[in-house]
């Protein structure tokens, strides 16, 4: 009961700093509104995909340093196919690059398995392969997107009961967001397999000998995490137009992202809408550091420093719930 | 005594190689230097000249000292992320201030910045108990925030790299690459640390158990906070070494060396759950990771097959090690 409480009082917390965070922007700049909300959701997306790839995995006791390089190369694979190629094309693309990423995570699973290697290591090798890979498939930045594709996170969700001011409060790119995370997580962590996740994250040997498949769980787990990072690849295909085959810096942020939204490093705790709301605070406190006119240099010092500063509050209140 | 000699004289013989091997694990990971720097010569014949030999280690010792952090915090079960950081801040400000006052001052100001992540990384991970993963990502956040602003306040004033550094980091005198100098004392030191000290003993227990030895009296916190200030020197002394080599300061000088240089230590037997590891292994692994670069480009394949061609000797290398020194 308490634990629940905790865990809903963390993602209430979450929710009122956004609040606030929204509302200083809205005192710095007045104008800032529906419009700029859009462009913070279609910003945050790849973000939320690779937190999401990492909530699950970290949620099975591991951690997937592959994450940005995954994302990567599928979305150079992406790019690649359908540059050129016909809006029905597209259409297969999508489901060809969700398969790759959900089997590519499933060989970092297998991998850790089989080898016995630490995950930690595991997916510092599978990073250096998936970047060569995406720098085989695409050596510069290039390819292409489908035109419906794209159209898929600008604008808003037409919502015909409503006036056009509440609509515009309803961009599609957080509307797909929901949709695909909503779609994947929900029924899976409804599941026998989502238990098995958390029980494998929460204490393996016990897990073991209560009949928990170990290693399928643990390849699952590793799989969906790839099927959310070839989303977050699709969604970098879908908001560039292009693919780059150099990975952006969305290793760090997963990781950041995935502990401010209490989900405990080591597994067993958590769910996956704290790490997302995470995502949008982390990105809005960007957003109105720029509008205070700060250095953007600063910046990064600021965000660096409420991840540590977030952390640390969080190890400090569980040091003090739980008698050493 | 002699029940052991006869059973292990009773025993096939790929037993006895592989207990041979999980008693010295040195032997297996210097056999397999040996045959990268063999196969190095048939690919490339002649390439096997002393000059060669000293460019390798000259590159290999700014590795080997990242290596070294990764080994020492590894030994507790924790992780560095941030030496890149503290190491490029270090090289950083030693070029800038190198312009302006004297090469020591120069060095001193240097290695500041690495003792206060070391600080915050030791005051997170010992007494708040962050997961060192985090922690240190953080803070080597926040420094690199805090140089791109110092660099634009020093913008200005140029960079001179002093030239005791030049002289460190790229002379060679007489076959032997001058950062022998510095690495020596310092792989030594390290050495001593782990296998004569308490300190040393210290880290060994913790990352066997950490709850035991804190209930034994150790203060977790202060040997955490040591060894995370200690680190971060290593990595300072690295970037001031590093820089003296590359002579162009940037701000992710040492930021590609840090997953390399997690590998390295891991390739040499370090376990990353903690109490097992000597930084002896780590510089063979270092040695290693250098000569198959060398190899990769030596084969001139693209940029992109050399990475899968990395990552996949990797995990090669550490799966079969483990195989070997787990088999007891």
């Amino acid at each position: 009961m308490m634990r629940h409480l905790r865990q809903q009082g963390w993602i209430a917390g979450l929710v009122v700093l956004f609040v606030l965070l929204f509302i200083s922007a809205k005192l710095i700049q007045p104008s800032y509104g529906a419009g700029d909300f859009g462009s913070l959701a279609r910003a945050a997306l790849p973000f939320a995909f690779a937190v999401a790839a990492q909530t699950v995995v970290v949620i099975a006791g591991g951690i997937d340093l592959s994450v940005a390089a995954m994302m990567a190369v599928t979305s150079v694979t992406a790019a690649a196919l359908m540059a050129g190629a016909s809006p029905e094309f597209a259409l297969l693309v999508v489901p060809f690059v969700l398969l790759m990423g959900f089997s590519l995570g499933a060989l970092n699973g297998i991998l850790i398995v089989v080898t016995r290697v630490p995950d930690i290591v595991v997916t510092l090798a599978t990073l250096f392969m998936l970047q060569g890979a995406a720098l085989l498939i695409l050596p510069a930045p290039g390819g292409g997107s489908a035109e419906w594709l794209r159209s898929l996170i600008v604008g808003t969700v037409p919502l015909p009961a409503l006036p056009d001011n509440v609509t515009a409060w309803f961009p599609k790119a957080l509307l797909l967001l929901v949709v695909l995370l909503g779609i994947v997580w929900i029924p899976l962590k409804r599941s026998r397999l989502g238990l098995s996740i958390y029980a494998i994250g929460s204490n393996e040997l016990a897990a073991f000998r209560s009949g928990v498949p170990v290693a399928r769980t643990k390849i699952l787990a590793y799989a969906f995490g790839g099927l959310f990072g070839a989303m977050g690849g699709l969604a970098l295909t879908m908001s560039t137009g292009i693919g780059a085959p150099i990975p952006g810096p969305y290793l760090m942020a997963s990781v950041a992202a995935v502990v401010l939204g209490g989900v405990v490093l080591g597994g067993g705790k958590g769910g996956l809408l704290g790490p997302i709301i995470a995502v949008f605070v982390l990105r809005l406190a960007r957003t109105v550091l720029t509008l205070l006119a700060i250095d953007p240099n600063v910046t990064a010092i600021v965000e660096g420093t409420i991840l540590v500063a977030v952390v640390m509050f969080g190890a400090f209140i569980a040091l003090r719930s739980r008698p050493a | 005594m002699t029940t052991s000699t006869i059973a292990s004289q009773q025993a096939p013989l790929g037993r006895r190689v592989k207990r041979f091997m999980s008693d010295y694990p040195l032997v297996p990971l210097l056999a397999l230097l040996i045959v990268l720097v063999v196969a190095l010569n048939i690919i490339q014949p002649g390439i096997l000249n002393q000059r060669w030999v000293a460019n390798t280690v000259k590159f290999a010792i700014p590795l080997a000292l990242l290596a070294g952090c990764q080994t020492m915090t590894m030994l507790t079960g924790g992780i560095d992320l941030s030496v890149g950081t503290a190491a490029t801040m270090a090289a950083f400000i030693v070029a800038t201030q190198g312009a302006i006052h004297d090469p020591a001052t120069a060095m001193a100001l240097a290695l500041v910045p690495a003792l206060f992540i070391g600080f915050a990384n030791g005051i997170g991970v010992g007494v708040f108990r962050v997961h060192p993963l985090i922690m240190t990502l953080g803070t080597s956040l926040i420094g690199i925030g805090c140089l791109q602003v110092y660099q634009r306040t020093v913008i200005a004033s140029g960079a001179k790299v002093p030239d005791f550094l030049i002289w460190l980091g790229t002379g060679v005198t007489g076959g032997f690459p001058n950062a022998l100098l510095l690495f020596v004392p310092v792989a030594a030191l390290l050495i001593f640390i782990q296998r004569r000290t308490g300190f040393g003993r210290l880290l060994y227990a913790i990352g066997d158990n950490e709850r035991a030895t804190r209930l034994s009296g150790v203060k977790y916190w202060q040997v955490i906070l040591a060894l995370y200030m200690f680190s971060s020197l290593l990595a300072g002394v690295m970037g001031l070494l590093y820089i003296g080599l590359i002579k162009a300061p940037s701000l992710s000088l040492a930021e590609p060396l840090v997953l390399t240089s997690v590998a390295a230590a891991v390739i040499g037997g370090t376990s990353i759950f903690g109490g097992r590891g000597s930084y002896t292994g780590t510089i063979v692994g270092a040695l290693i990771l250098q000569v198959m670069i060398t190899l990769l480009t030596v084969l001139q394949m693209p940029e992109g097959a050399r990475r899968i061609l990395f990552g996949a000797i990797i995990l090669t290398v550490t799966a079969a090690y483990l195989r070997i020194i787990e088999d007891r």
